[in-house]
């Protein structure tokens, strides 16, 4: 068989085995809260490898390797900060955000601020978030099926699309939940394992270190700090800013807090989950760092992406090296279908809460909702072209960094934030990243500083979104939420205590 | 036509040995929103707070200062550990432990607070 075959035959036993796990978790979901949020009975061992299965996308599958093949040791920087950005998580919101009892992102503000106008600006930006980050993943998948493959690149996407939907139409959360907690360990596996027998060969060539082999002499493969000249420091620090602050506003992460029982148990999940991270993210550097040994030849063509998937098949000879490369493609594929399911999840719980829910209601909304929801980024996916898996999900985080993340630690440790300051903090801190990294995107960037600043905002948007919050807070303290005290106590109170904790959103 | 005298009692002395002292417990105070139940809500709060600063300067001096301290000296970047590269080793290897531990000890110290609290309003 060649190798496209083996590829093939990779690709459609994962989309098998994903449609039979989510069978399996199909025959559990009847109540509207099983689609929504597993009615919140997932334990925490389940449910950290959901959340890991779920937030290991394409972009670290495939996009790691690539970027450190590429650009080297300063983007070391992503996976750390994405891993980081569930610390950040787990100290600031884990606890509070579960004891909520929200359904969805939309669902805390309304609660916590007591007004819709922040809700429908919540639900407005959870959506267009999802699809920033949905529309990578189809584009991805269409990529990496035409790099193995053959088939043209739009195939990819519609397959992708095609099991997520039928698993969210038929399963929701409930089903969702076991298919990913399978992909992290598929995913784990489809790095560990080839990994074992590529490390093998490379000591028995003596161990050499990749920066030795500089294709471009005098480059700093090997320097931590990203960017060039006196930006260097400001760009770093803009990237690690983006990714610990970006994390916890990302819709597909934060919804997976409401399936936990209780506060307690969404700390222990979350710490659970770094632990996942941790040990998914020590593998991807390394095809980085062997590809600059063994396929120097991707940096010149520009095709870093592939090393993942043509690594194992250049480094071992013959058949095993075929059904290696095999298996890191059906991992790509399990990458795509995890964050694409969760995604759609995300996003169709908002869209049929605040967009259908009053006309549909229930299951049907959310089923109408995950349409809507995996349609239109799959059509943007098929319509645009180029934009790079990485940057749009860079771009994902910087603008979650600057939206939600003050939304949610203010909300959670500060009495004194009224509507009118969320809703302010949140234009300022949107438009200013949204405005920067279109730009960007556009190509309309100019080099030197100002460049620097619009193609990692997020070292200024951030504290620009925080303060416009505190200040237009404090400028209007009259409309501080009435039952503020309340809320306050139900975030932070532990469940054992019996409290009046006001009533729960629905 | 209903009864509508109130029905006959007996009357006891309520005085039986020393006079009570009216307790309410802390759980009601918090409910009733009084000064009281605040300053306990509110110390729980701002030990949760504290906390939680804590293990976000632990982790900005520590991991935001890797990028600093490679500045400050570019010659370190050179060093090699084990045919592997010093800022390699700790941005791809060493940091995941790291990270890993000060989860671990916020959450023991998290649920700490949580169970001090909860132990203060089941003895009132």
């Amino acid at each position: 068989m060649s190798a496209a075959g083996y590829s093939v035959v990779a690709v459609t036993a994962v989309v098998v085995a994903t449609l039979a796990v989510g069978a399996y978790g199909w025959r559990f979901s009847r109540t509207t809260s099983d689609f929504f949020v597993a009615s919140r009975t997932v334990r925490p061992g389940l449910n950290a490898s959901a959340i890991g299965g779920e937030y290991l996308s394409a972009a670290s599958f495939l996009g790691v390797a690539g970027l450190v093949l590429a650009f080297g040791t300063e983007m070391l920087w992503y996976p750390v900060g994405w891993t980081a950005g569930y610390l950040v998580l787990l100290v600031l919101v884990a606890a509070p955000l579960r004891r909520s009892g929200a359904y969805t992102l939309p669902d805390f503000a309304e609660s916590r601020l007591e007004s819709r106008a922040v809700r429908r600006l919540s639900a407005l930006l959870v959506v267009a978030i999802g699809w920033l980050y949905l529309m990578p993943q189809f584009q991805g998948a269409g990529l990496a099926l035409a790099a193995t493959t053959g088939t043209g690149p739009w195939l990819g996407g519609v397959l992708v699309a095609t099991v997520v939907l039928v698993n969210v139409l038929f399963g929701g959360m409930r089903s969702i939940t076991f298919v990913q907690a399978f992909q992290y360990w598929l995913k784990l596996t489809a790095l560990l394992f080839p990994l074992l027998f590529m490390v093998t060969i490379w000591l028995g060539d003596g161990g050499v270190s990749p920066a030795s082999t500089g294709t471009t002499p005098g480059d700093s493969w090997e320097s931590p700090l990203a960017g060039t000249g006196d930006q260097q420091l400001y760009t770093t620090y803009s990237i690690i800013l983006a990714t610990f602050l970006g994390t916890m506003g990302l819709p597909h992460v934060v919804v997976r807090f409401y399936t936990n029982p209780d506060g307690a148990a969404a700390r222990r999940t979350t710490l659970f989950v770094l632990a996942l991270l941790g040990l998914f993210y020590l593998l991807p550097p390394v095809y980085g760092g062997l590809g600059r040994l063994y396929a120097p030849d991707l940096i010149a063509s520009g095709d870093t992406e592939s090393v993942v998937l043509e690594l194992p098949s250049r480094m071992l000879a013959g058949t095993l090296g075929e059904l290696l490369s095999a298996l890191t493609t059906a991992g790509a594929f399990a990458a795509f279908l995890s964050t694409s399911s969760g995604l759609t999840v995300a996003v169709a719980g908002v869209i049929s809460q605040d967009g259908l829910g009053r006309r549909l209601g229930g299951v049907r909304a959310f089923q109408a909702g995950a349409v809507v929801a995996v349609l239109v980024p799959l059509g943007l996916a098929l319509l645009t072209e180029g934009v790079g898996v990485a940057q749009a999900v860079g771009l994902a985080f910087a603008f979650a960094a600057s939206t939600f993340c003050p939304l949610l630690v203010l909300g959670i440790w500060w009495r004194r934030l009224t509507d009118a300051g969320a809703i302010a903090g949140m234009l300022v801190g949107g438009g200013c990243a949204g405005a920067a990294v279109i730009a960007t995107l556009l190509g309309m960037a100019p080099t030197g500083w100002p460049g620097a600043l619009l193609a990692q905002p997020a070292a200024w948007t951030v504290p620009l979104a925080f303060l416009t919050m505190v200040g237009v807070s404090l400028a209007t303290s009259r409309r501080v939420p009435r039952h503020t005290a309340r809320t306050m106590v139900r975030l932070h109170a532990p469940e054992a205590v019996q409290l009046d904790r006001g009533i729960l959103p629905r | 036509m209903p009864d509508t005298s109130p029905r006959r009692v007996r009357v006891t002395s309520p005085r039986t040995g020393a006079a009570r002292v009216q307790r309410v417990p802390v759980a009601r105070e918090i409910e009733a929103q009084t000064a009281l139940g605040e300053v306990y809500m509110s110390s729980l709060l701002r030990s949760q707070l504290r906390l939680a600063l804590l293990a976000l300067a632990t982790l900005a001096v520590v991991v935001g200062g890797i990028p600093l301290l490679f500045w400050l000296a570019p010659e370190l970047s050179t060093v090699e550990v084990l045919a592997v590269p010093l800022p390699w080793l700790l941005l791809a290897f060493a940091v995941y432990p790291f990270l890993f531990a000060i989860g671990w000890l916020y959450v023991r110290a998290a649920e700490r607070n949580e169970r001090a609290f909860t132990d203060v309003l089941d003895r009132s």
